[in-house]
């Protein structure tokens, strides 16, 4: 039982470190992006094509999904998703709909439909035993990468002025604007970077979550619960989501398997219901 | 003396403020009452209060006895409480005719006929025509009501309150925000209310406060300050400091 | 000064100028029935747009109407299929019609559970709840395979002949004639619906939620109500397509399909109850031309299409349709006529 919650909490920090981005985006400029998920899966394949077509590392790999999914994002941000931010909630969703269709069908394209495997190093597979424990040598590797990110991510936060300019932007951007701090140019490089993590987190969960060109949509709902049931004022509340969501999908595969993805659905509705505003945030004051 | 509207105790609070502190108000049935106080004293925040915007932290409202502090907002109209908003708030896309046939066949229980088309009843459209005739609005009574200019609009504000036909009728700031040329008909409108309605009217304009009312509640900070008739209120020095801003002699 | 006061007749045709029907609708609709025995050989895609802009009306009803934005229509859709598949495979109902109103009233009630959830919380909170439901049912109607066919879909169902008569064909004549008249029908409904005092109310909630209940509406109970016929029209919809092609599968319950329907309304504009007939028109046409150039990837046009009206704004393109707008509206020689003789009874010139 204990390896069921060592692996529900690798899976709930990767969860976490693919949906922080999208939790800051949310929070910072009330823009739903739901093609959020499109940027994990270029990280994903990214990885994919360095490690098993050009014969990087894996460790190579993962700054270069990183850097590459920032890119990415950057250029999307500039471009496309600029002229977007001042409509409506229905045309955000619509456009980052469209944004998820035309990602899909492109790396159908591209990649094949099938789904793809990364070459994982030899001493990054298997198991050992530790304490009785059966402890999956990869999903360790999630637990301290994924965590050291949630401590950097955390120091950023809390520790350096951008942060502080960061959650100052997020509480009230008015007001910061007010205070000349540079909303856009924060926002941009926010969302460069939160495109970066998810593109990481794509790349490590391929081995964990699988990929393929349908990845945006099937892990679409997974991001949208974390962010939705964590709320958007703190780190803290994606985090805990993130693990309550990964304990949670794996014990309920693993105790009720009849049920599957249900469980995690029908926590969602409740959740939701009982507090809409998210189960860690604060009210917010807008 | 019946008094139509009360609220023992009510207060409302925020994390870190207290917007509404121990408020007990008697309001008479009839009464012209108003309620004045600085900015930011609570008095939109009494207001949301009454009309069930806002839940209270504490304390109750009654109307002619009847507790309705957890009464939901729409049913309060229904047993007649109805209110203005500071800043419009209107349907931009209906027309005059529209938004007072909505509140007019709301009050008639005819608001969830679904089969049958908007202005079929001629009792309905004539009640409608015949509101909208007393507050000067038939010239408007077909455009749109987000391009009407704002005095207009304000007027239209307070034809949908009558038009639900309220008992006690809560006037947030009426002539907020409208231009000189054209307050006379904002004030002629609350000048004709009818009688047997009770108003709360909350005013910053103090020639306004003292021509129309006849009972003056002075809210600071939340609680209720000093009460009484227009004299004994223009008399009180308190009331002068606390606008006045020096620090009053009893807090 | 003060200016006349307006007759009843005036004031009675301004408020009811929404609801009269315009000659261009008459056109619309002749030539929807006409297209019975003018296009025999299309029954079979006119068929999907009937039952396609029925769905998309349903969707217009909570979105178009009451401003709710959801990402799980299909819920209904899938779950109309689905009752009206099994009812037909194992014989339970043998009348295709009163399976359609089963499968109708049994989609409604899953409206009205699920109409609570989107009253409270924001667009994001709906969003997320909408969908949610859909997945749901998705998983359900997957770990039920022994009732449903699971990820095969419901294989089997024999659809018996309409009013015992009228057997279902492959070129679609009697799904056609079927699919145009229940659209047909449930639009009347709705343009009744919509221009009803009720109708009126739904778009104060729309507008103005905060004003709706200072006069005295239940904002709630109006959402819920119009949730709950959206629902059923979107499961007859569902049921249209279960019963034209004797098939259900898991897929109608998607999130494709959701996705796909919020275009098909936005694409013919939402609010005004034609735009998701109009939509649907143009989709079908779209799909049947770009599937036969890329059928795998006729995704990635969907997508594209998306991002362009979003880009180009929503209120721009209705801009371009002003122009056809104008010429309806002097192409409507019955409303002028209302209009002069309501001026003359006033004493006024036209």
């Amino acid at each position: 039982m204990l390896t069921i919650l060592f692996d529900g909490i690798a899976y709930g920090m990767l969860l976490f470190v693919l949906a922080s981005g999208l939790a800051v985006t949310l929070g910072l400029m009330n823009f739903v992006n739901l093609a959020h998920g499109s940027f994990a899966m270029a990280g994903g394949y990214i990885t994919v094509v360095l490690v098993n077509w050009l014969g990087l590392p894996f460790f190579a790999s993962l700054p270069l999904a990183f850097a590459g999914s920032a890119a990415i994002g950057f250029i999307f941000e500039r471009t496309l998703y600029v002229h977007v931010y001042k409509k409506s909630h229905l045309d955000q969703v619509l456009f980052t709909i469209g944004l998820v269709f035309m990602s899909v069908a492109a790396l159908d394209y591209i990649m094949g439909s099938s789904q793809v495997f990364v070459q994982v190093p030899t001493y990054l597979q298997g198991q050992f035993n530790f304490l009785g424990v059966g402890i999956g040598r990869y999903r360790l590797l999630i637990i301290v990468i994924c965590g050291l990110l949630t401590i950097a991510l955390q120091f950023i936060l809390a520790g350096t002025r951008f942060g502080s300019r960061l959650r100052a932007a997020v509480d009230d951007s008015r007001v910061a604007r007010g205070l000349g701090i540079n909303v856009n140019r924060i926002f941009a490089f926010t969302f460069a970077f939160g495109s970066g993590l998810a593109g990481l987190g794509g790349a490590l969960g391929v081995e964990i979550l699988g990929l393929d060109p349908t990845f945006p949509l099937k892990f679409m709902i997974y991001f949208l619960i974390v962010v939705t049931v964590g709320g958007t004022s703190s780190i803290t509340g994606p985090f805990l989501a993130s693990l309550l969501l990964g304990i949670s999908d794996v014990a309920g595969k693993y105790y009720v398997p009849t049920l599957g993805s249900f469980v995690i659905y029908t926590i969602m509705i409740v959740v939701l219901i009982w507090r809409p505003q998210g189960l860690f945030s604060r009210a917010s004051s807008r | 003396m019946t008094v139509v509207l009360e609220t023992t105790n009510l207060s409302k609070r925020f994390t870190g403020l207290i917007a509404t502190n121990d408020v007990s108000l008697r309001i008479e049935k009839g009464a012209r009452h108003a309620l004045i106080g600085p900015n930011g004293a609570g008095k939109t925040t009494l207001i949301n209060l009454l009309t069930g915007v806002m839940k209270p932290s504490g304390g109750r409202i009654l109307l002619d006895g009847e507790d309705i502090t957890n009464v939901p907002t729409h049913k309060r109209v229904r047993l007649g409480i109805v209110r203005t908003f500071q800043i419009n708030q209107l349907f931009g896309d209906l027309t005059p005719l529209e938004t007072i046939g909505l509140a007019v066949s709301e009050r008639r229980g005819q608001g969830l006929d679904w089969w049958r088309i908007v202005g079929s009843r001629s009792d309905l459209t004539s009640e409608c025509v015949e509101i909208l005739e007393r507050f000067h609005l038939t010239d408007v009574i077909e455009e749109r009501t987000a391009v009407l200019p704002y005095g207009k609009q304000r007027l239209l504000e307070i034809a949908v309150a009558i038009a639900c036909r309220p008992r006690v009728l809560l006037l947030d700031e009426p002539a907020a925000g409208v231009p000189e040329d054209e307050r006379h008909e904002i004030l002629n409108a609350v000048a004709a209310l009818p009688e047997d309605v009770t108003v709360l009217l909350i005013e910053h304009d103090m020639d306004i406060v003292f021509s129309f009312a006849d009972r003056i509640s002075v809210l600071v900070n939340g609680g209720l300050f000093v009460e009484g008739t227009p004299e004994e209120v223009a008399r009180d020095p308190r009331v002068k400091a606390v606008y006045l801003g020096e620090e009053p002699v009893d807090a | 000064m003060i200016p006349p006061r307006p007759t009843i007749l005036a004031a009675t045709e301004w408020l009811s100028a929404r609801a009269r029907w315009h000659p261009l609708e008459f056109v619309f609709w002749i030539v929807a029935f006409a297209a019975i025995w003018l296009l025999p050989d299309r029954h079979l895609i006119l068929t999907e747009i009937a039952w396609l802009g029925l769905f998309a009306l349903s969707l217009d009803l909570i979105l178009g109407y009451a401003g709710i934005i959801s990402l799980g229509h299909a819920a209904f859709f899938g779950f109309g299929a689905y009752i009206a598949a099994l009812l037909a495979k194992y014989e339970i109902v043998n009348e295709p019609v009163l399976a359609l109103l089963i499968a109708g009233v049994g989609a409604m009630a899953l409206g009205f559970v699920t109409s609570f959830l989107v009253l409270r919380g924001s667009d994001l909170t709906r969003l997320m709840v909408t969908l949610g439901v859909a997945l749901l049912l998705r998983e359900l109607a997957n770990r039920f395979g022994w009732l449903t066919g699971g990820a095969d879909g419901l294989q089997g169902a024999i659809i018996k002949p309409l009013f015992g008569t009228f057997r279902f064909d492959m070129f679609g004549h009697t799904g056609y004639v079927y699919s145009v008249t229940v659209l047909f029908i449930l639009f009347l409904i709705a343009r009744r619906l919509v221009n009803s005092p009720f109708g009126l109310s739904l778009m104060s909630v729309k507008g103005n939620p905060l004003r709706a209940s200072a006069i005295g509406i239940s904002v709630d109970s109006r959402m819920v109500a119009i949730y709950t016929v959206a629902a059923g029209y979107a499961g007859i919809a569902g049921a249209l397509l279960a019963q034209t092609t004797a098939f259900a599968s898991l897929e109608m319950f998607s999130f494709d399909r959701s996705a796909d329907l919020l275009l098909v309304l936005i694409i013919g504009g939402a609010g005004y109850l034609y735009g998701g007939l109009i939509g649907a028109i143009i989709f079908k046409v779209m799909q049947d031309y770009l599937s036969a150039l890329t059928p795998q990837y006729w995704p990635f046009w969907i997508g594209l299409v998306l991002v362009v009206i979003v880009l180009v704004g929503r209120d721009r393109i209705t801009m371009w349709t002003t122009p056809f707008r104008r010429l309806a509206a002097r192409l409507d020689w019955r409303a002028a006529a209302r209009r002069a003789a309501a001026a003359s009874s006033q004493g006024q010139k036209p």
